[in-house]
Order: C-alpha cells, then sequence, then structure tokens
C-alpha cells in the first residue's frame, strides 16, 4: 500500500470513531443523571462531531472521488467504516457510558498528542485544536472514573461491573495496523507503540487512584474496527443516524 | 413564551392607600424601574409569582431538550447534526441559569423539579408536540424559538433584576439558534426536493398554532396578568405579544414560500397589523391539562431520568465528602 492510501484509511479511524462516539453521546439527551451532565455530555459529543468532520474532510480531499464528508459519514455501510470498536458498543448505564468515554479518551489524548508533531501539517493543525478539547473530555471522564470508583458501593459495583464489559475492545488500543507503523515511521502518525504505553499508564494510574483493579491485557479476538469487521451494534446505529440522507439522495439539507 | 399561565394568587390589586409602608416603598421602586434583587423586601405573592415563573421557564428548557433530542441521532448532514447539538446544549444551559436565578428567590432546584416530575408545575405547552419530521427541528428553531424570543425580549426589562439579567445572557443565544432554525427551512424551499419543500409545509402545518399558543390566554381570560403586569414581571400582555410575533413572522414565511394554516390571516390595513384566526382554546387548556400528545411520554423521561441518576448524583455527593475528609485530615 502507498502512504496516500495508509492516509487515507488513518484518517477514516480518527474521523470514524470520533463520530460514532458523538454519536453514542447524542443518544444520551435528555436522559442523562443531572443537567450539568446533559450539558458536558453534548459538550463533548459537539467536540468529537466537529472532530469527525475535520478528519473526514481531508480523507475526503485525499480520495478526490467526488465525495464529501458527509458523503462519507452518512453513506458508507459498515463494513467501510473504520471506528474503534469500543466506542460502538452500546451506552449502557453511566457507568458503562463513562468507561468507555476514559478508555477512548486516554487513546484520543496520546494519539493527538503524537500527531501534533505530525510531519503532514494539515494533520498537526486539526490534532492540534482538539486537543485542547480532548485534554478537558480526558480530565472529565477520569474524574468520573474516580467518582464512580471510590462513591457509593453501588457505584463502585457498577464500575466493578462496567470495566470487563468493555475490556476488551481495549486491545484494538495496544496495537495499531501495518499501515499505522508505516505512517509513524515516516512521521506522519502517532507511533502506536507509544500510544499504547501512553495509554496503558495513563488508565493505570486513574484506575489505581481508586483501587479499581486493571484487568489483563485484552486480547485478539476476530473482529477488528480497523478492517471494518464490526460488531453487531454498528449497523443498526447507522441505520439510525444514515437514514434521511439515504431516504432522500438527491436532497439538500 | 416559556411560561403561559402563572397563579399570583392575587384577586384584586390593591392600591397604594391599601398598603403596608413596606409595600408601598415597594410599589414605589416598580415604578421607578428600579430593579428589585434577592435581598430586597418583597411582597410573599410576588416572590411565589416569580418562583412559578422562572421554574417553569427553566423547566420549559429542559423539557425542550426533547422534541430535538428526538432528531439529534438523525440529523442529516454533519452542520446540521452540530448546529442541533450546540442548541441542545445552550438550552440545558438556559436551564441552569433560570434554576440558578429561581434559587435566588429561597427556592430549592430539587424541589421544584420533583414538582414537575409530579405533574405539579407546568412547563410550555409547546414541547407536548411531537417532532415527526426534520423540517419540525427548523420549524421549532424558527417558529417556537421565534416565540420565546419575542417574549424574553420583553422580559429583559422584567423588574426582578436576577430574572432580567438571566433573559439578557439567553436572548443572545438564542436568537442565533433561531436564525439557524429559519436557514434550514429556507435551504429546504429553495433548494430541496418537491419532498423536503412538503415536508416544510406540512411542520409548519402542525407547528402554526401550537406557537401561537405559546403566548398563553387570551387577555379576557387571563385573570393573573394585570397584577404580574403592576409588578411589572410582565410587561406587555399576553395579546400583544402574540400579535407582534405574527407581525413579525408572516413576512418571514412568505419569504420560505409557504402558508400557515387560517384562512382568517389577512393584512389589515386600519389596524397595521395581520388580524388571524380563533386559537383552539379547549385543545390549549387540555394540553396545559396534562392532555396534550407528549405530556406523558415528556415527563416520564424526565423522571426517569432522574431516577435512573440517582446513584450517580450519591456517588459524586459520597466521593466528594471523602475527599474533603481526607483534605481536612
Amino acid at each position: 500500500m502507498n502512504t496516500q492510501e495508509d492516509l487515507i484509511q488513518y484518517l477514516l479511524l480518527l474521523g470514524d470513531t470520533a463520530l460514532v462516539q458523538g454519536q453514542r453521546l447524542c443518544q444520551w439527551c435528555g436522559r442523562a443523571p443531572a443537567i450539568e451532565e446533559e450539558l458536558a455530555l453534548m459538550n463533548v459529543g459537539l467536540d468529537l462531531v466537529g472532530q469527525a468532520r475535520n478528519w473526514l474532510e481531508y480523507a475526503a480531499e485525499l480520495l478526490n472521488d467526488g465525495r464529501d464528508a458527509d458523503d462519507l459519514a452518512f453513506r458508507r455501510d459498515e463494513r467501510e467504516y473504520r471506528n474503534l470498536l469500543l466506542v460502538e458498543q452500546p451506552n449502557g448505564d453511566f457507568a458503562v457510558t463513562m468507561t468507555k468515554q476514559f478508555l477512548y479518551d486516554a487513546w484520543h489524548y496520546q494519539v493527538l498528542e503524537g500527531l501534533c508533531t505530525s510531519s503532514d501539517t494539515r494533520i498537526a493543525g486539526i490534532a492540534a485544536k482538539s486537543l485542547k478539547e480532548v485534554t478537558y473530555h480526558l480530565r472529565r471522564s477520569g474524574e468520573w472514573v474516580q467518582r464512580l470508583g471510590d462513591g457509593t458501593e453501588e457505584s463502585r459495583r457498577r464500575m466493578l461491573e462496567a470495566i470487563p464489559q468493555v475490556w476488551r475492545f481495549t486491545v484494538e488500543m495496544l496495537s495499531g495496523s501495518d499501515g499505522e507503523t508505516r505512517l509513524a515511521r515516516t512521521g506522519f502518525a502517532a507511533d502506536p507503540a507509544r500510544v499504547a504505553a501512553g495509554w496503558s499508564q495513563q488508565v493505570a494510574t486513574v484506575f489505581a487512584s481508586v483501587e479499581l483493579p486493571v484487568p489483563a491485557a485484552a486480547n485478539y479476538f476476530y473482529l477488528s474496527g480497523r478492517r471494518g469487521l464490526h460488531t453487531e451494534h454498528l449497523g443498526l446505529l447507522l441505520a439510525e443516524m444514515q437514514y434521511l440522507p439515504r431516504a432522500y439522495p438527491d436532497a439538500t439539507w | 413564551m416559556y411560561a403561559q399561565l402563572v397563579e399570583t394568587g392575587v384577586k384584586r390589586i390593591k392600591s397604594l392607600d391599601e398598603m403596608s409602608a413596606e409595600e408601598r416603598n415597594f410599589q414605589e421602586k416598580i415604578d421607578a424601574e428600579i430593579k428589585i434583587e434577592a435581598k430586597n423586601w418583597m411582597p410573599e405573592a410576588y416572590r411565589q409569582t416569580l418562583i412559578r415563573q422562572i421554574s417553569q421557564h427553566a423547566h420549559s428548557e429542559i423539557v425542550g431538550m426533547l422534541p430535538e433530542g428526538n432528531w439529534v441521532t438523525r440529523a442529516p448532514s454533519l452542520k446540521r447534526k452540530l448546529q442541533l447539538m450546540a442548541k441542545i446544549q445552550d438550552e440545558a444551559g438556559h436551564g441552569l441559569y433560570l434554576y440558578s436565578a429561581m434559587e435566588t428567590l429561597g427556592a430549592d432546584r430539587d424541589q421544584e423539579i420533583d414538582k414537575l416530575h409530579s405533574g405539579k408545575a407546568k412547563y410550555s405547552s409547546i414541547f407536548n408536540y411531537p417532532t415527526l419530521s426534520w423540517a419540525d427541528m427548523g420549524a421549532v428553531g424558527w417558529l417556537v424559538d421565534g416565540a420565546a424570543i419575542v417574549n424574553q425580549v420583553v422580559l429583559q426589562r422584567t423588574s426582578y433584576g436576577p430574572y432580567s439579567r438571566a433573559m439578557i445572557r439567553i436572548c443572545k443565544e438564542e436568537s442565533f439558534h433561531q436564525r439557524q432554525g429559519y436557514e434550514m427551512l429556507l435551504t429546504m424551499m429553495r433548494h430541496g426536493t418537491q419532498a423536503q419543500k412538503d415536508m416544510v409545509q406540512d411542520s409548519i402545518d402542525r407547528l402554526w398554532w401550537p406557537a401561537l399558543m405559546m403566548f398563553g390566554p387570551s387577555d379576557d381570560n387571563s385573570p393573573n396578568s394585570a397584577q404580574s403586569m403592576a409588578w411589572k414581571i410582565k410587561r406587555q400582555s399576553n395579546d400583544e405579544l402574540r400579535q407582534r410575533f405574527v407581525d413579525q413572522t408572516i413576512p418571514q414565511l412568505e419569504l420560505l414560500g409557504c402558508t400557515v394554516p387560517d384562512p382568517d390571516l389577512k393584512w389589515n390595513e386600519s389596524r397595521g397589523h395581520y388580524d388571524f384566526g380563533e386559537i383552539r382554546w379547549d385543545e390549549f387548556y387540555e394540553v396545559l391539562k396534562g392532555n396534550g400528545p407528549c405530556n406523558q411520554e415528556r415527563v416520564a423521561t424526565r423522571r426517569k431520568a432522574i431516577e435512573d441518576g440517582a446513584w450517580v448524583r450519591e456517588a459524586a455527593v459520597a466521593y466528594a465528602r471523602k475527599q474533603q475528609n481526607k483534605n481536612a485530615a
């Protein structure tokens, strides 16, 4: 594969992951545990969908086949989506949502930090802007892991249930694709090994602060968001998200 | 208007002669356009009326997230999705401003929210109508926020300082989203397909009358208005504001190339206003009583959110207490 193709796949990974996580946060609208959380969940979602738009616009330019960012978001099937499996998982209760958010934020932060010095200035620019937002996301979700982990017996019980529910999907955060490794070597992408190390440390620190056990490293298990092999949740998520552009293909919104 | 029918508990307005020294002093400040602040003396009925009105207003912002939340997962483009998310986020923020303003009067937000969930407190009737197509997101932005703004612009001059200041902040954000709503409809009407144009017209047909109802009962049937006006909580009557809304909205409607479902609507040269048909008041009162199309769903969703979230709030409190103890030790 050439660099251009690697780069497109990488941009889709970043864009699709942010978009799918943003979509999951939209599902909380009106249903959060406090008004402050309505605001915060929508705020984080808004940041992520905005970032997704930036990555997908760039991907569309490189693809150069007449599709724009909206076409990529609303007219690709699940087999073409490149998001991490973690973010397509259902929201569950607030403990599941916050665990997912934290595990993603910790990865996202490491990736963006690496990308701020990308040799592709467009990527470096988007990453620098996104990193400001994700610094806030990570602080917030980390604090919720602590509050729930060391809050009441009930909240701790729920955290102890939530972590193993989603942990297996973290395997994708510890390993990049061959394409990413190639891109990292030429200075385009964040180095997957450094991302994995930073992620592991961040997660271990927050978990340890409230004595939440860190499970053993997750194993490879057949599915892979990077290769478009998703769980059964993504198809339904996309059916809901894409229905209008699909139902009215000639429409202008 | 987000607070449509607010009891004052006052049967008859007192003249200055009938008032105690405190009451007279208060009324003179009102008449002199001096804002009332949280620590100032105020008649108990003024305080209670404001608590009812501001909480109704705050509840409306919060319940008002639901009809839009219904479409946020289905917005048809990234730009529209971002706009809607930003709008919903602002609404939650407006709810927070308003609950804070209400708490300056000595009310407790959790207690007032309990009243919402038990059906004792009202919120704007408009949010009991379902959003059935994407065009409703534009129509809600344009008509519903438009109606709210007509009212809130006037409320910037309301006599209670904290409420007035909340309105000033809210109006700035709200008018931005209202223009976005209109632009969504304009895009569909000018560049969209026939199916999209039909969608817009259908949305206006369903939401036009409910938007007019946002201004509350007609002046003849608004027994609480006189006292609210004397206290300058309200600055203009329901019918005056409704008329202003119709007058400013019809040219926007014409620019869209749409119609309203009102055969009696016509320009009245001698009045310099649009005449319009009679509102279905029976429907209005039924919706306010809880019998509208979505009243049950809206309240049930909000109640469930707060009930399901109890363990999260308890965890936050418990964690904060532990941290405090650690810091003290």
